[in-house]
């Protein structure tokens, strides 16, 4: 695990110009990703979403990689044939034997927890050599702001609109942590962009193991949260302080929690500042708030019991 | 390698690569955002502690560092978004409007 010094020494793969908006989590999430893959070369493939179209749009690549992209479901199924056609072209002799590569997906949540999540899971099961990422901003931003799976209750969404009939979300969010873990693959881990340390080493474990691992980046956006868009990191932060994004990896089915939270700050440390949970505020609310606060408690003890006390 | 595209709007389809392939990697970088600033990031060299916790949140890849130190910013591809200035454990960052003569001045 390297230190912000060491770390300055590896090469960027993520070059500046490409248009996501001011702020934006997901490059810093894949900047961070990246900068823990180390010095392997590395093959990149995205879902279709902001990061894929932004860093794209011809006749620019913002990719210091060879990058592929396909749809917007399959980017899992896209980066395992990469990874497949190597290995057979290794067989074949075409490709020298000692030659090492890795392979990366980047999706956001929409392209991970609903529309990509069978070829995700198709690929992981196939315990094909590469690295997942989700970069998760909690809603469709890229067409503009319409909820997801990943969106959390009461959060406003184009999609989740409120007023007289509803306040935001209904619904709760997907765990697509835990879902991922029931894979039983080598490597799951949460990670955030405010704690790099955390997310570089998770990044450095993924790439390191033999077979799939995947990887949840909280990954916040101004745009979408209704939030300036230098809070991106404040927020995520409160994210993880607040139990709301708890940062932990399951290795080989082993469940660690990798950055403690002695005193979980209330939820609403981390819903006031954003826009997307104004209403939430609104006289009458009150028992909608204590039910977000319930639900964040709930996952919270179900995680910790399943982490392993050290 | 290096992917001439200057007189690109008097192509013809003959010379594009087949399959929309961007045959230069990373070449955004010759694509400038830094007029989408309204704030430009100023760093006070006196006051900071060479921590880099700018670079390492940095979403537009424009905090320069060389020998393991932050030296100046890429105003080309610099948005103006802030983060810097907010997660700078010293306060060694500012954000000034973009167009004033020099920071320290406001």
């Amino acid at each position: 695990m390297a230190n912000l010094k060491e770390l300055t020494h590896r090469e960027d793969r993520l070059a500046g110009g490409h248009r996501l908006c001011a702020g934006c989590g997901a490059s810093i999430a894949v900047r961070q990703v990246l900068l823990g893959a180390g010095e392997d070369p590395v093959v990149v493939g995205c879902a279709t979403g902001c990061l894929e179209v932004s860093t794209t749009i011809y006749p620019y690549s913002s990719w210091k990689t060879p990058f592929i992209h396909n749809a917007f479901e399959n980017s899992s199924a896209t980066i395992s044939g990469v990874e497949a056609a190597f290995k057979g072209l290794k067989r074949a002799g075409k490709i020298p034997a000692d030659k090492t590569m890795k392979f990366v997906a980047f999706g956001g949540d929409g392209g991970t927890y609903d529309i990509g999540l069978q070829a995700l899971s198709g690929a992981m099961e196939r315990g094909h050599d590469m690295v997942y990422v989700c970069y998760d901003n909690g809603a469709y931003m890229n067409t503009g702001i319409q909820r997801s799976s990943a969106t959390p209750k009461g959060a406003w969404a184009t999609t989740a609109e409120v007023g007289a009939a509803q306040q935001g979300k209904i619904q709760r969010r997907k765990d697509l942590t835990q879902i991922m873990a029931a894979h039983g693959i080598p490597y799951v881990a949460q990670a955030s962009i405010s704690h790099w340390k955390d997310l570089t080493t998770k990044a450095e474990k993924a790439f390191a193991v033999e077979g799939p691992a995947f990887l949840n980046v909280f990954a916040p956006c101004p745009r979408g949260w209704r939030i300036p868009s230098s809070q991106s990191v404040e927020i995520a932060k409160l994210a993880v302080q607040t139990g709301f994004w708890p940062l932990y990896e399951v290795e080989d089915g082993e469940f660690r929690h990798t950055v403690k939270v002695h005193n979980r700050k209330p939820i609403e440390e981390f819903l006031r500042p954003q826009g997307r949970f104004r209403h939430l505020f609104s006289p009458g609310n009150e028992e909608l708030l204590a039910e977000i606060q319930g639900d964040v408690d709930r996952a919270w003890d179900r995680l910790m019991a399943r982490c392993s006390q050290v | 390698m290096k992917w001439d595209i200057s007189d690109m709007d008097s192509w013809t389809y003959k010379q594009f690569p087949p399959g929309a392939v961007i045959p230069e990697s990373g070449n955004s970088d010759d694509y400038v955002t830094g007029g989408w600033r309204s704030e430009r990031p100023w760093r006070d060299d006196e006051k900071c502690t060479q921590c880099l916790l700018c670079w390492i949140v940095c979403p537009d890849t424009s905090i320069n560092v060389a020998g393991e130190k932050v030296t100046t910013f890429d105003l080309d591809h610099c948005k103006g978004c802030g983060i810097c200035a907010q997660v700078c454990p010293v306060d060694a960052i500012e954000m000034v409007p973009e167009g004033c003569d020099l920071p320290g001045v406001k």
